[in-house]
């Protein structure tokens, strides 16, 4: 499965969605990123048992912590996919993506940071990960 | 151990607005235990703290520590150097800490992050009950482990009042009567007659009635003399 999904999106590898927890969240957000969000298997399906609905408790709280600093608590989200389901994880990056754009920057940004990437369609995407090599003048 | 409960977020923001650097002071006493006023917890404030900062612009130095114990001047006295650099404290210790802390005589104030709400136990997870309000006298000897005084929603030595249905109490249907625990408990234990003991009209002098108290061990105040 070839499956592109934005470039935007920085993934952090954890073993379980239940090694996440609230500070985690928060300090993505303290340090400028536009949106986080957690990515667990689905419910009632964790390994470990009851990880991703440990992570569903720590997702809310930490977006009730935004919350009262103002912030658009949507800029955190939780979604749930299964660990081979290639194709909704592609999808999940592109809507979150969407969505944050949506949002526009975070209050936070300094301007330091990289430019506020402009929409992109899908198709220019995979060429852009793909750029053809370029013919040689002359 | 004593429990506390966060402060409303405005209330915390109201106290430390005219602060440029802030020291968020955690306690790795009873309110770690009840995760309140941790090390997790100061993280967690700290850095809501920062956020709500960035988000309006304003440029505030927000450092965290936790100590020992913020009601023991050995722990505090070594960090007395990054108290004096900040502009207030906020303390996510109980009221002790609070005031240990404010008593050193720095000239940096110390603003609570927390409520202290009651001396209790844990339960479960999230879920703390009182047990004790230290009035001095304890009468748990006769009253098989159970407390009427911190218990009891009259504090009531001879109970249970008529107050008492199905095991409840009339305040609210999901307290306890404590005289109908005592009475269980002290019927398991086959104690029973101490139900009928009537225990006399006390006096209140060793609780809060009798003012702030203080402890005075001569024992320990003369070894530490010759220590000293």
């Amino acid at each position: 499965m070839r499956l592109s999904y934005p470039t935007n999106v920085k993934i952090v590898r954890v073993p379980c969605s239940g090694r996440v927890n609230t500070i985690h969240l928060l300090k993505t957000i303290e340090e400028g990123a536009d949106g986080v969000y957690v990515a667990g298997c689905l419910e009632g399906d964790c390994h470990f048992m009851e990880g991703n609905l440990r992570a569903k408790v720590r997702v809310e709280h930490a977006r009730e912590l935004i919350a009262q600093m103002g912030i658009n608590p949507d800029r955190i989200r939780m979604y749930n996919m299964a660990a081979s389901d290639g194709p909704r994880f592609a999808q999940v990056a592109t809507e979150m993506t969407e969505h944050i754009r949506q949002l526009g920057p975070s209050p936070l940004y300094t301007g330091s940071g990289p430019e506020w990437p402009k929409q992109q369609d899908p198709k220019e995407q995979i060429e852009d990960n793909n750029p053809k090599p370029k013919a040689a003048a002359g | 151990m004593i429990i506390g409960d966060l402060k409303n977020t405005d209330e915390i923001l109201d106290s430390i607005d005219d602060a440029k650097k802030v020291l968020v002071m955690g306690c790795r006493g009873c309110v770690t235990i009840c995760q309140v006023g941790g090390e997790k917890e100061v993280a967690l404030l700290a850095s809501q703290l920062r956020i709500g900062d960035k988000a309006r612009g304003r440029n505030r130095e927000i450092i965290e520590l936790t100590i020992e114990r913020q009601c023991d001047a050995e722990f505090i006295e070594p960090i007395l150097g990054k108290v004096k650099e900040v502009d207030k404290v906020l303390s996510l210790a109980c009221g002790i800490g609070v005031q240990y802390v404010s008593d050193l005589g720095l000239p940096t104030p110390v603003v609570p992050g927390i409520n202290t709400t009651f001396l209790g136990v844990n339960l479960d997870t999230g879920l703390w009950k009182e047990r004790c309000q230290a009035c001095g006298d304890c009468v748990l000897e006769i009253t098989g482990g159970i407390c009427p005084i911190a218990r009891c929603s009259k504090s009531l030595l001879n109970g249970p009042c008529g107050g008492s249905a199905d095991g409840k109490c009339e305040i609210d249907p999901d307290v306890e009567c404590a005289w109908q625990l005592i009475h269980d408990r002290l019927k398991a234990l086959g104690k029973l007659e101490n139900i009928e003991r009537v225990i006399p009209a006390r006096s209140w002098a060793t609780s809060r009635d009798g003012g702030p108290r203080t402890r005075i061990r001569e024992d320990l105040r003369s070894i530490s003399r010759e220590e000293g």
